[in-house]
C-alpha cells in the first residue's frame, strides 16, 4: 500500500502565500520517511495535507493528487481516510481525546472508534502499552501526566489503531532519551511489519537510526531528498536550517581542527 | 542576586495518589544557570512549579529570598521568578505578539520607554522582532514557544525558569536559547532550565542537576555528571550521556562533555 502525493500545493484558509508548493513524495510499505526544515518551513503542514486532516478539518485549499495503492482518495472523507493513515500531533494535549478516564480508556479509544471487537481492542492496548513501556500507568488520570508521559500516550493510541500509514509531527519532542529510543524503536517494527511512515523531527540523531529515507524541507518546496545516510551527512543541511546528527557535527568540528580521523573514527563508530 | 532553597520538598497532587516530590533538598545561588534533567515524570515540572508559588508544598519549604514563599502571593512571586510553561498554548492569550509581551511587565508596573524596552529587547532575544502585530496562533509551535519566552524574558525576573525551552525548536531556536540563557546569566540572573537535550544541557550550564523519581541523585557540574562514573545512575533515570562524552571514554581521554572539551582533550 503506498501512499503517494503528486504534485501537492496547500494554502490556508485566508493566507495569500501557499505553505506547500510541488511536493511529489512516496511512502512505499516499510518506509520510514524522515521529515526535515527549520521552523515553519512546512513540516507540520506537510503532515496536515499528508494525513488528510486538511483540507477536511483544516480547510484551506489543496492542488494536486493524493492516492493510496493507486486509487486516488482526494474525493474520500476523512473517517474514510482515518482508518488507513494515523496522524499524530507534535502537542500531545491536542490530541488526547479530554474524555478518557484513564490511560487505558485513552489508547483504546482509537481502536474503538474503529468498531474493533472488544477483546482485539483490549490486546492491542495492552501490547500499545507494552510497546513503549507505560503500562504502569494503565489506571492514571491522561490530565494528570508530565508532559512526556502524555507524549507517550498519545504515540500509543496511534499504535493501537494499526493503521497503514502513519504520520507522525515530532512524536518524540518531549521524550526522555529512552522514551525517544522507545518510540524509535516502535517505528522501526512497524515499518518492518510493511507499514509505512512519514516522521517530522528535529531529532535528527533519532532519524539517523530509523529512517530509510530523508525529504528536507525549505519554504513549503522539497529541497533535498535521499537515502538517509547521505542526506543526514550533506552540509547542505545546516544551511536549511536543520541540526546535524551529533556524530556528524562531531566528525566535521575534528576534521576541521586537523585532528587525524585514525585517532576517533573506530570511537564514533562503535 | 535571588538566592532559592527548597527544603524537604514533598508533593503530592492528590490525596494517597503518586509523590511526585518526595523529599527534594536543593539550594541555588543567585547568578546561577542550573540544568535539571530526569526521565519523563521524575518531578521536574512539579519541582519548578514550587518557586513561583504554582504549586505549594505538600511538606518541606521553599525559600525565595531567604523568605518562606508560603507567606507571599503569587503576584510577590511573579515579580521574582519568571517561569515559562513547556506548553506555549497554557500561557499564550494575547490578541498580537505584542500584546503578549507587553502584559507581563505592564503587570508588574512598567509603562512608557521603560515598558517599549523591555518588549522589543525581549522580542529582538527570540527573533520575533518584525511579528509586533502577529496573532501568536498564526505562529508555528516553535515560534509560539519563542513567545512564551519573549512573554517572561519581558518581565526581567532575577530568576528564569524554563521548562524544557528547546523541545520542537530548529537549529536557530536552540541556538536563540542559549543565546538567553547566557545574556540572562552575564547579568547575574539565576537560570534553571528543564531538557532533555544532554548536548545543549552540556553546552550552556554549569550545574546540572539530575532527578529520578521524585528526588535529587545527581548534582554536579557537567563534567562530573556526564562522567563515565555517573553513567549508570543517569540511565537509572532514563538518560543518556551526550556523544562526546562516550567518544571521550572510548579513547581514555577522561570526561569530555561537550565537543569541545573533546576537541581540547584530542588536541593535547
Amino acid at each position: 500500500m503506498t501512499l503517494v502525493l503528486s504534485g501537492v500545493g496547500y494554502r490556508y484558509a485566508g493566507s495569500r502565500q501557499p505553505s506547500l508548493l510541488d511536493i511529489d513524495l512516496e511512502l512505499p510499505d516499510g518506509a520510514v520517511v524522515g521529515l526535515v526544515g527549520a521552523s515553519e518551513s512546512g513540516k507540520t503542514t506537510l503532515c496536515l495535507v499528508a494525513s488528510g486532516l486538511a483540507p477536511r478539518t483544516v480547510g484551506g485549499q489543496v492542488r494536486g493528487h493524493i492516492s493510496l495503492d493507486g486509487e486516488d482518495v482526494d474525493a474520500w472523507p476523512m473517517h474514510r481516510l482515518s482508518e488507513r493513515i494515523g496522524i499524530g500531533f507534535a502537542n500531545p494535549t491536542t490530541q488526547l481525546s479530554q474524555v478518557a478516564a484513564t490511560v487505558f480508556e485513552e489508547v483504546a479509544f482509537g481502536p474503538m472508534n474503529l468498531a474493533v471487537e472488544r477483546g482485539e481492542v483490549i490486546e492491542r492496548t495492552w501490547s500499545a502499552l507494552a510497546t513503549l513501556g507505560i503500562e504502569g500507568l494503565a489506571e492514571r488520570d491522561p490530565q494528570r501526566l508530565s508532559g512526556g508521559q502524555q507524549q507517550l500516550v498519545a504515540v500509543a493510541g496511534l499504535l493501537a489503531m494499526r493503521p497503514e500509514h502513519l504520520v507522525l509531527d515530532e512524536p518524540t519532542a518531549q521524550l526522555d532519551p529512552a522514551g525517544t529510543r522507545l518510540v524509535g524503536d516502535a517505528l522501526e517494527r512497524l515499518a518492518r511489519d510493511g507499514r509505512s511512515i512519514l516522521v517530522a523531527e528535529q531529532k535528527t540523531d533519532l532519524l539517523a537510526s530509523i529512517s530509510t529515507d530523508i525529504v528536507a524541507l525549505h519554504e513549503g518546496r522539497i529541497a533535498l531528498r535521499g537515502r538517509a545516510a547521505d542526506v543526514l551527512g550533506d552540509p547542505a543541511l545546516a544551511e536549511l536550517g536543520v541540526g546535524e546528527p551529533s556524530a556528524v557535527r562531531l566528525h566535521r568540528l575534528l576534521a576541521a581542527a586537523g585532528v587525524p580521523s585514525d585517532r576517533y573514527e573506530a570511537a564514533l563508530r562503535d | 542576586m535571588t538566592d532559592l532553597e527548597v527544603e524537604g520538598l514533598v508533593h503530592v497532587y492528590r490525596e494517597g495518589s503518586v509523590r511526585a516530590l518526595d523529599g527534594v533538598d536543593l539550594r541555588i545561588a543567585g547568578g546561577e544557570r542550573v540544568a535539571l534533567i530526569g526521565q519523563n515524570g521524575s518531578g521536574k515540572t512539579t519541582l519548578v512549579r514550587h518557586l513561583n508559588g504554582l504549586l505549594r508544598p505538600t511538606e518541606g519549604r521553599v525559600l525565595v529570598d531567604r523568605t518562606d514563599a508560603s507567606t507571599m502571593t503569587v503576584a510577590q512571586l511573579a515579580s521574582r521568578v519568571g517561569l515559562v510553561f513547556q506548553d506555549p498554548d497554557r500561557q499564550i492569550f494575547g490578541g498580537s505578539v505584542r500584546a503578549e509581551v507587553e502584559f507581563g511587565p505592564r503587570n508588574l508596573g512598567q509603562s512608557g520607554t521603560k515598558l517599549r524596552e523591555a518588549v522589543r529587547d525581549a522580542l529582538e532575544a527570540t527573533g520575533l522582532t518584525g511579528d509586533d502585530a502577529t496573532n501568536p496562533y498564526d505562529l508555528g509551535l516553535s515560534r509560539r514557544k519563542l513567545l512564551a519566552l519573549a512573554s517572561v524574558l519581558a518581565m526581567r525576573t532575577p530568576v528564569l525558569v524554563l521548562d524544557e525551552p528547546t523541545t520542537g525548536q530548529d537549529a536557530r531556536g536552540v541556538e536563540l536559547v542559549r543565546s538567553v540563557v547566557d545574556s540572562v546569566a552575564a547579568e547575574n540572573r539565576t537560570v534553571v532550565a528543564i531538557s532533555h537535550d544532554m548536548r545543549f544541557v552540556a553546552e550552556t550550564f554549569e550545574r546540572v542537576v539530575v532527578m529520578r523519581a521524585g528526588a535529587i541523585i545527581l548534582d554536579g557540574p557537567p563534567d562530573k555528571v556526564f562522567a563515565a562514573a555517573s553513567w549508570e545512575a543517569l540511565r537509572s533515570t532514563y538518560l543518556e550521556p551526550p556523544l562526546s562524552a562516550v567518544v571521550g571514554e572510548r579513547l581514555a581521554l577522561g570526561s569530555t562533555p561537550t565537543d569541545a572539551a573533546l576537541l581540547r582533550a584530542l588536541s593535547q
